[in-house]
This record gives structure tokens, sequence and C-alpha cells, in this order.
């Protein structure tokens, strides 16, 4: 019997699903939706009787004081009758094999309620007007479904069952390589997403003639997994002749020798100081953090998953990320995250938006539903990030997800022992996310959406919370030798990377399946979410299943870690596969590729508009980069964990704070400090300086906030288009010799890092032209810092009329890629220089300062220049501030020194508050460092700005605030 | 004498209960993370413990309403020991989803006749989950854990916590009987901070006892002064914050 049960709020008036319905058709011109309801809707597939459902319906699914029910036989025609006059219903249902978490978790409760053995499928219903069948295809389309991963029906459901899929019975497909041209193996991988080049096919072939065989589909596969550029970073780790600015350079792999070298050479200089624990070689960085613990951190990209389903691609990356620390080491708790979007203008016109891509607002608020769902169930606090606009990412929205977290010392090694168990735990394994690896390593166009549906995955929170929660306690009593996630790749990269010199035997059909049909191949390679393979000794076993059972997780033995040195794949005991472990990870042919990157010379400088410092303030303020990100921020629990001590906003008036504090645990006064940089606005113009200056970006932030500056771990993310042509090439390589030169200088090592390519997007537009975009070279840079007693800690907001402000840091005329420009007031110019030596004196000079109690607030100077740094400072403080342009050290010959003092963008400044009985001493510490006291904190809440010339431009705190919320002026 | 001892509830995505039970530990009492499963095998545990708290979190990812499924487990499997627990003078303390379990179990404002519940928290009224600092107005009548407390700043992070009740009639005879002892309350500029639409600015319920609490805001969250968003320059950094109030006065009640 297949049951339908609808449960809609009572009050209409609290329907809020609908208003946004009705608010987003009329987004999409659809104006005769004037109304709408919806509904929660639940299949229920099962043995049950009227009187069951009934009962299932009124104590389990629907609430007694707010909620009505209506339950029938699916068809039934009291399903689809008219509510509230509205006669139009649309279901929106996941496809099959999509993760449904709601059916899953309603399945269990069923089970609770005595009803085993049912199938449960949610839905969301909607009411609407009678509207033309295309105008309810497209807002169906648009608005209530996303069609990668839902299935949508206009008018009466009409299945019969939810039950699908039959066992899979054992076949194997032989693939022949030996004897295919370039051209046909080209056409092998593409046909097969397998993303392999021909050399790599050549190699692969080559391989199989000398074993005298063809290889069958999941050797190839496994193979094609593990070389993906994805798992394997292949273009960064290339030889590379490069030509650029600072003349020829020879790389024997590009990354070695510039972000790695840098830190080796970091650690070598310290010597027995060095407090680098474990660096670029497991799922995170790991650094010592107090007597007896260490902090480990990760960040990664989810690109393109979010380009096609944003809310479940930035859930599975913030997912997955989590999982990257839970598999670090011994297991290490997460106790923050951040997340970055780089996304197109939520105000690009609908006609702008290229076919198969969605719409830059709709995508940006799936990501944050996303991020929020997903961390806020885990229950980790997200305590920092960015946003960042630019058309560029229309094709390819950058979703970043970081996750920090905190381990007993000593529990960063781990090393798998022959004869441990292969075991799987969390989530069952189905189709969802095959070919992520390859995919992600592969450009978008605009029938992706339809293509590679396949790769994106749903994240079902609760089954990772429940995970954390035993891997915790499993790695507390030390069950296990090694951890691992199953991310990209699956359990072919997890399984593969920890027998990667042991080899393992794998019985496949073994893996717990969410739904059967699988192959053994899909089993393999599936990137179903929540999974972590363990290496456990068969001592332990039984112990530690015993804790799975107790927190209601699955675990299976699957295989055991052998010590041959091949991974042999089964299927009920007959061999499915077989791969030399050698061979799969050090068989791919290294690529030699060329780069070039020439700057294009500055242009002149050239102004435009009234000159008006407030108003040019007013502009910047609103802009999106600049404006308050508070309707974010607050969609996420910032708190949970009770350890957040400088949150993403603070202060009476609720300004941004710099970098985040958190507590490394509860009851303790160590703390750890999260900031992040991003000058994407620099990336087509000077993407070394780009890289620099978002370096130095994340420092300030976190030095702003009071972190030592000689303990901070940076975080490389690089996010590019094609890196295949030369020049794109040659962007990069600059962006890694930035991160090398800047590292070394301010003593800070990378740590972790990652990075996602190809991130073109092409199409054919009306005309009939071929089109692509691609973003701008994008490095996202993370610095960790710590703070010995977070009840030290620092913040931007003003504390206290009367107290004297001085600025950090020279302040240069260089106009190109600021805020200013993009409010239209200027345009051409020079891009803003960092000069690494005297930044990172700046840091040193303000933290010496803060270390002697001298500073009341401290802000980094970044987008918007100086005067959005005061104006932020004054927002949160709820106060106000004099400033005089004429005092700022820089030497500005500009033809518009004002808005050039005030809104240029010079790396590496802070505004510091100081006590006016501070002021002697804070000189003091700030020898040898360019600044000056510019102005003072007053107690009228206006925000004055005397100009070189001596006139005075006043603002009201409160209208200065009203614009960075964007709200009326 | 012996410290009050507290049972830290935690069904599967529960996630405040290690704050939860720092509080406790804080306020004197000591604390202990049961799991739900574990305390339906043995519900002896529950027997040497003076306080019961359901902490927040998303209990069963809340995918079908917030707290449903843990008060089910609760009403199915350990309706007698909970009832137990009460009748012998436990407290009982319920913070945001502990909120929503309390009362979908029957154990704050059912109805007296009928046992079902009376009220509810629906979801918010903006849609969308919220983290913010609300001010609070207490009048703590019969309630243990409110005692000495006029009123209170604490963070909410919440999406479904709008206080409804089935008949609103029921407000000010609830009201009165000082059963509804947390109000939001304006903030200096005199804005309300109801995070919700919530009715009547209602932020927490009791029992007619007193001994059954369930509140949306977090306590546990406001234990240092460092938890506040504008402690630095402004709050001595090595005080305490307003929550601890309530976690020193169950320990105090029961030591």
């Amino acid at each position: 019997m297949l049951w339908e049960v609808d449960v809609s709020l009572t009050d209409a008036a609290a329907d809020h699903a609908a208003r946004e319905v009705v608010a987003g058709a009329r987004g999409l011109g659809i104006d005769d939706c004037t109304r709408a309801r919806t509904a929660a809707g639940w299949l229920i597939e099962g043995d049950l009787s009227r009187t069951d459902i009934d009962r299932i319906a009124a104590t389990l699914l629907a609430d007694p004081v707010t909620e009505s029910f209506v339950v029938a036989e699916v068809g039934a025609a009291e399903l689809t009758v008219a509510t509230d006059g509205l006669p139009t219903v649309v279901h929106v249902l996941p496809r099959a094999g999509v993760t449904d978490p709601a059916g899953l978790t309603a399945q269990q409760a069923l089970t609770l309620l005595g009803h085993p053995g049912m199938i449960v499928r949610s839905l969301r219903k909607f009411w609407l007007p009678p509207l033309a069948a295309a105008d309810v295809e497209r807002l169906a389309g648009k608005l209530l479904a996303n069609d990668a991963i839902q299935d949508i029906v206009v008018g009466p459901l009409t299945i019969t069952s939810l039950a699908g899929g039959r066992t899979w019975s054992f076949t194997q497909e032989t693939i022949r390589l030996a004897g295919l041209d370039d051209t046909a193996l080209e056409r092998l991988s593409r046909e097969r997403c397998l993303a392999l080049t021909v050399r790599e096919l050549h190699a692969v072939r080559d391989h199989f003639i000398a074993l005298g065989r063809d290889p069958v589909e999941i050797e190839l596969e496994t193979i094609a997994q593990t070389w993906s550029e994805h798992c394997c970073h292949k273009t960064l780790s290339s030889a590379v002749d490069h030509v650029g600015p600072a003349g020829e350079a020879h790389y024997d792999n590009l990354l070695k020798e510039t972000v790695f070298a840098a830190t080796r050479k970091i650690r070598e200089a310290l010597g027995q100081r060095d407090w680098c624990v474990s660096v670029f070689r497991d799922n995170s960085g790991v650094v010592r953090f107090d007597g007896d613990h260490d902090i480990c951190v990760k960040v990664e990209t989810h690109n393109h998953p979010s380009a096609i389903e944003p809310y479940g691609g930035a859930a599975t990356g913030l997912g997955g990320v989590i999982r990257d620390v839970l598999g670090t080491g011994l297991g290490a708790k997460p106790i923050a995250n951040l997340d970055v979007f780089c996304v197109a203008p939520s105000d690009t016109p609908a006609a702008a938006v290229p076919p198969g891509v969605i719409h830059p607002r709709r995508l940006l608020a799936g990501v944050v539903a996303g991020v929020r769902d997903y961390g806020n169930r885990m229950g980790i606090p997200t305590i920092a990030g960015a946003v960042a606009f630019d058309p560029g990412y229309i094709g390819n929205p950058l979703v970043f997800c970081g996750t920090v977290g905190i381990m007993p010392r000593g529990s960063a090694d781990a090393a798998v022992m022959p004869g441990d168990l292969v075991v799987v735990a969390g989530g069952r394994t189905g189709r969802d996310g095959i070919h992520g690896a390859t995919f992600s390593s592969i450009e978008l166009s605009s029938t992706s959406e339809t293509e590679s549906g396949g790769a994106v995955q749903i994240g079902h929170a609760i089954n990772e919370k429940v995970l954390t929660d035993f891997v915790l306690e499993a790695s507390r009593q030390r069950l296990f030798h090694a951890i691992t996630d199953c991310g990209a790749g699956g359990l072919s990269s997890a399984v593969g990377e920890m027998g990667a010199t042991l080899g393992a035997d794998v019985d496949l059909d073994t893996v717990p399946l969410k739904y059967e049909g699988l192959s053994a191949t899909e089993a393999w390679i599936s990137e179903a979410q929540e999974r972590m393979v363990l290496a456990v000794d068969p001592a332990d076993w039984e112990k530690l299943a015993k804790i799975a059972v107790d927190e209601g997780v699955e675990a299976t033995a699957i295989g055991t870690f052998t010590g041959s040195g091949r991974i042999v794949l089964r299927w009920q005991g007959r061999v499915a596969g077989e791969l030399d472990c050698h061979f799969l990870h050090e068989g791919r042919p290294k690529q030699r590729l060329k780069s070039r990157h020439l700057p294009a010379p500055a242009t002149a400088t050239a102004w435009h508009g009234d000159g008006s410092i407030a108003a040019s303030l007013l502009d910047v303020l609103a802009l999106p980069d600049v404006a308050s990100k508070e309707w974010i921020i607050r969609q996420y629990d910032h708190e949970v964990q009770g350890c957040s001590v400088i949150k993403p906003l603070l202060g009476p008036g609720a300004g941004p704070a710099d970098g985040t504090v958190i507590r490394g645990s509860l009851g303790r006064d160590r703390g750890i400090v999260l900031g992040v940089g991003l000058r994407h606005r620099l990336g087509r113009l000077d993407p070394y300086q780009m890289a620099a200056g978002g370096i130095v970006e994340a420092i300030a932030n976190v030095v702003a906030a009071g972190a030592d500056p000689d303990r901070i771990a940076l975080l490389d993310n690089f996010c590019w288009g094609d890196t295949r042509r030369e020049d794109s090439l040659g962007t990069l390589v600059e962006a890694c010799r930035a991160c090398h030169d800047l590292a070394i200088v301010f003593a800070a090592p990378f740590v972790s890092g990652k990075d996602s390519l190809n991130n073109v997007f092409a199409w054919t537009d009306t005309s009939g032209t071929a089109r692509e975009i691609s973003i701008p070279p994008t490095l996202l840079a993370t610095a960790m810092g710590q703070v010995d007693d977070v009840r030290r800690a620092l913040s931007p907001d003003l504390k206290a009329a009367g107290n004297r402000l001085a600025v950090v840091g020279l302040s240069l005329a260089d106009m190109a890629g600021s805020q200013l420009e993009l409010a239209g007031r200027v345009s051409g110019g020079a891009v803003p220089k960092v000069d690494a030596a005297a930044c990172r004196a700046a840091c040193r000079a303000v933290a010496a300062a803060h270390r002697a109690g001298l500073l009341a607030a401290c802000h980094d100077v970044s987008d918007g220049g100086l005067a959005a740094a005061v104006a932020e400072m004054a927002i949160a403080g709820a106060v106000g501030a004099r400033v005089e342009l004429a005092r700022v050290p820089g030497g500005s010959t500009s033809a518009a020194p004002d808005l050039a003092i005030a809104f240029g963008e010079t790396p590496g400044r802070f505004v510091c508050e100081v006590r006016p009985d501070h002021e002697a001493v804070f000189a003091t510490h700030l020898e040898g460092v360019p600044w000056a006291w510019i102005g003072g904190v007053t107690a009228e809440p206006v925000v004055d700005i005397v100009a070189t010339v001596g006139t005075v431009e006043r603002v009201a705190v409160e209208k200065l605030a009203r614009a960075w919320r964007r709200e009326a002026v | 004498m012996l410290s009050p001892r507290a049972l830290i509830l935690r069904a599967p995505g529960t996630n405040c209960d290690h704050e939860t039970a720092h509080a406790f530990e804080r306020a004197g009492g000591i604390a202990r993370r049961v799991h739900v499963r574990a305390l339906a095998e043995r519900p002896a545990v529950a027997d040497d413990c003076q306080i019961l708290c359901i902490p927040g979190g998303f209990s069963y990812g809340d995918d079908i309403a917030s707290g449903r499924i843990f008060a089910l487990e609760l009403k199915t499997r350990l309706a007698d020991a909970l009832v137990r627990f009460r009748d012998r003078g436990g407290l009982v303390l319920g913070i945001c989803n502990g909120f929503q379990v309390l009362l979908q179990t029957g154990l704050l404002l059912a109805d007296p006749a009928s046992g079902s519940p009376q009220a509810s928290l629906a979801h918010n009224t903006s849609g969308r989950f919220v983290d913010r600092w609300v001010r609070l107005n207490c009048s703590p009548g019969p309630c243990v854990f409110l005692r000495g407390v006029d009123h209170l700043e604490l963070p909410v992070a919440h999406g479904e916590g709008r206080f409804v009740l089935r008949d609103p009639a029921l407000l000010e005879p609830l009201r009165a009987a000082g059963q509804l002892p947390l109000t939001y309350a304006a903030d200096d500029a005199g804005r309300s901070t109801n995070p919700n639409g919530a009715i009547g600015d209602v932020a927490g319920a009791c029992d007619p006892t007193g001994r059954v609490l369930g509140l949306m805001p977090h306590p546990e969250r406001f234990i240092d002064a460092t938890q506040h968003p504008s402690w630095t320059g402004r709050l001595d950094p090595a005080g305490s914050g307003a929550g601890l109030a309530l976690f020193a006065n169950a320990v105090k009640a029961m030591a």
C-alpha cells in the first residue's frame, strides 16, 4: 500500500514558503501568481492499515497545535482538490537515488512507532492559482525545484511503488585500450567522464600491455579517480617553464618549489621552535596549540557541484571539509567552520544569465542555506567568512568551506598496519556523486546540469553528526590505527590512499547500500556522503562495533589491508579488478608545461564625479563586497559549543569583526583566531599582487584580533580558469611565487591547501556564437592565528569618546581594483603593491602595542580603504570619530589626494584606538614603522572627515550604518 | 554535602550537550552526558540524578519538526521514568530543542484533561534560522531556575522558536499562573527583541510547580563575560555571564 500524507499549516498567514513562492513568481514576471499554499507531503509504502497511517500522521508527521493533515492512497482525488480556491497542484520529489534526509529520518521514526521496514519519501506540495501551463513549468523549474535532483509532477501523482532496483549480478566489462589511436583514446576519456589525458592513457595502456591484458572498467575508473586533478593536483605539481615579470624561471614541481618550499625553509629556520606538526600530508594541516593539544585546519572548494545544485553542493562541501578534520591523524574534533563565496552580482539582469546557469541571487541564497542547514545541524559554529562579487563568477561560482579541529597531542600521526580491517562507517552507499572527482576536473557548460546531475550529492547532516560522535569516542579509546574520509573518488580514493603502500583486499558486495542495484564499480567510486574509512586491528573490532551501535552508526568491515602492495576488489568471492599500488600512485606521467605572464602596464588614474568624500563613503559602504553580511551571518549558529569570543558581528552597533576568536576548549583560555583574505578584484590585473594582498589581508585580520604574529599558519586555495592555456597558467605561477615570498617574510608557513582549476563556463548565445567566461584568478588566503589568552582578544568597535586614533602603515594612491573604482568614481591607476617587509613590521608593532595593553580597538584597512575602516569602527562602537586626512602618512601626490587617502587600498595598514594616557608609550612601540595620529573618537555619533584643504565633511553614523546595511539612507 | 547531579540527555543530533554540562559544572554541579538509547536500556541511571536537562541541537535532524522524534522516543520508551523523576521532586530544564521536546512530550503546558499539547514552537515569522542576542524580562514566580533574576541578556539560535498556543485565550491564564516567566523585552532603543514572532513575546514556560522550565534562549552560552558580543573594553573579561544564574539556582535548590 502506498499512502500519502499532506501536512499543512492551519494558519495560512504563517505559510512563509507560500509567501516566498509569490515573491519569487513576481521576480520571474509571473504576476498572476498572487497567492499560494504549501504542504509537506510524505509517501509511505508498506503494510499499514488506515488506522495505522492516521496514527502516524497525528503523532509523528503533524503538529497537533499548528498543523492539519490529509491522508489518502496516492492518486486519490482528495489529495489534489483545490486548497483555498487554488486549483493548480505541483509536487516536488527527490529523484530516485537522490538522498532524502527527511524521508530517511521518518523511516527511522516509524521503526520507533513499531512499523519497521517501511519506505518513506518526502515531498513538497504547492497549490497555485490557475496559470498558463508554460508559467507553471517555468515557476516549477526556476523556483520550486531543481531538476538536477528533483522531479516535478503537476497534477495527481501516479507513482505506484517506491521500491526500486534489483540486485546487480556480476559482470565485467573489459575496455580495450591496446591498438587505440590518440583520437580514440581521447574519445574514450570524454565518453566515460574519465578526465584522463592522452598521455596518461598511454601510460595506462602500456601498463596493461605489459600485463598481457586489457583493463576492466573498475580498474580504469580507479585510475581515473586517483589521477584526477581533484585528487592529485597534477597541474600544480607539474614541471613548468615560466616567463614572468621577474624573468624566466624553471620548476620541476611548481607547488613543491614554491608553497611547500616556503614552509620547509620556515620550519628549518625555526629549528627546535618549529610549531608545525603535520603539513601537506594528511587531510588537514596540523600545528601545535597548547601543552596537550594540537589544532588542525583545512579549507576546501566545492565549486562545480554548487553551480548545479547550490544548496546540496554547499552543504556537502562543508560536510566534506568537516570529515577532512575528523579524518586527520587519529581524529580531530571539529570546532569551527568558515565559508567564503565568490558569486556574480545579485542584481545581474536575468537576460545576462547564460542558459543552464542559476541566477546568482538564487545561487547565493542556496549556498547560504546549504551551509546554514549543515553547519547548524552539526553543532559547529560558522564563525568566519566573506562574500566577493564579480561578473566572472556567473558560470563558475566559488564555494569555499573550511573547518578547524582540535586533537590531543601525539595523535597527529596514524599508520595502517598489515592485517587491519578496512571498516566503512556512516551513511550507506548509493549512486549519488558518481564521477564527482573527475567531473570537478572538467569545465562546466550549459548542458552540465543535465549531463552531470549524478555528480551532485545531497547532504544528510544528522548522519555526519552521529558519525562524528562515534569517531571521537572511538578515537578517545584508540580503537583504530588510521582514518580518512570518503570524499572525491569515494572508497576508491579512501581505501586507495590508506592502502597506498600496503594494498588491500575489499569485498565490494559487503558495502552497505542504500538500495539494491549498484554495480561493483558504482559501489567503489560512489561519492555518497557521510562515510569514513577506518583501519582497525581485528582485536579492537568488537569494541568499535559496540560504540557504533551505541551511537546509532552503521560500521561494516569490508576487507583487509594486506601488505601485498595490490588492491584486489572482489564481488561474492570473484575478483572484480586488481591493481598494483605502485603503478596506481607513482605511474602517472608527469607533465611539463609552459607558462607566461606579463602584466599590462598601469594606465593613468582618472577621477570621476564630484569628489565628495562623504558621498563616496556612503557609496562604498553599500557596495556588495563591503556591505554588511548580517543577513548571512545571523542564519549561521556562530555561538554553539560556547567557545566563540570575538564573533563576526560585535559591539553595541553590531559592526563587522576582522579575525574571529574561539577558545580551543571550554574552560581554557588559549584561543584560535581565523581570518581570510581575498583580493579577487586584482586577479586579472596582477595575479602576484592579488595573492600577496590576500595573504596580507588574512594576516592583518588575525593580528587585528590579537593574534601572535609569530604563530600564524596559512592556507592556500587556488581557483583558476583554464590552466591548460599558457597565459592562464602564467598567472597561477605568479600567485604561487607570491605565496612563497610572503610566507617567508612573515615566517608564516602554509600548512594545507587545495586547488580548483578549469573554472571556465562555455555556452552558445542566442545569436549562435560560442561564448566562454572564465573566473578571475582567485586565491583565497586563510590565516589561523593563536592568542595566549582570549580574555585579551582585540576587536574593532570604537570604545570611548576622547580616545585617539592612529593609522599604521603608508597610504598610497594606487586605485586600480579599488572599491572606489567599482563605485565609478575613479578608473585606471596602478595596482596597490605589497611591501611585505613593511607589512610585517606594522603587524609586529601593532601586536607589541597590544601586548602592552595599549589598544582599545584595532581594525585592518582593506576593502573601501581608510574611510570605510573608520566608518565600520564607528558603526560597531555606536560612537563618532574625527579623521584628518592631511595627517595620514603616504605622501600622496594624487590629483585627488582626499579620495586617494580615504579610499586607497594599500595592503597591510591598521587603524588603532588608544587611550590618551597611553599615547606616549604607544609611540615607543611604533618606532621604525610609518604611522601617525589622525584623529579621535567623539561622543556625538557622527564621522567627521577633514579634507587636506581643511574643509570638513560630516556623516551621521546612523546614516553610514544604513548605507552599510543597504537600508534606505 | 554532595554536589547535585545533572543528567544531560542527548539524542542523535543533540549538539549543545558539552557546553550545557560545562555550565552545570561551573555552577557547582556534577554533569553526566547520557545518550537516550543508553537511558532507555537502563532507566535507573536517572535515579541518582536530581536535575534532568535536555540541551539544544537538532535531535534526529529536526527533519520532520523540531524535537518531534526525540519527544516520541521519550514518550514511547521513557514516559514512566520521566514522570517518576518529576514526581520525586527532580528539576527539568529544556533549552531550545529541549524546550521543543518538553512541549511535545506533554511535560510542559499539556492540557490537564487530555494530556495533549496546548502549545508549540513554530517556524520563526521570518522563515529563517536566527542567531542573535535578546533581552528578557523575568517574572520568576514559582520557577526555581529563575529565582532572583529579573532580567537577562542571552543569545537565541533557532529556526523554530515562535511560541504558539492552540487557543490564544490561554495566554492570560498561563501568565497569571506564573507559567510564562520569560518574555522578550525591548533593547535600549526601545525596539522589541522578539526574534521569532512569539505570541505574548513568550521566550520560556514552566509548569505549575516551577520545577520544569523550557526556554528558547541559550543560558549555557552566557556563562563567561567573554561570550557577550560587546565584552571587549566594556565587561570584566574574568567575570561571569548572566546565564550562569539559571544553573546556579538549580544546583543550589538541589544541594
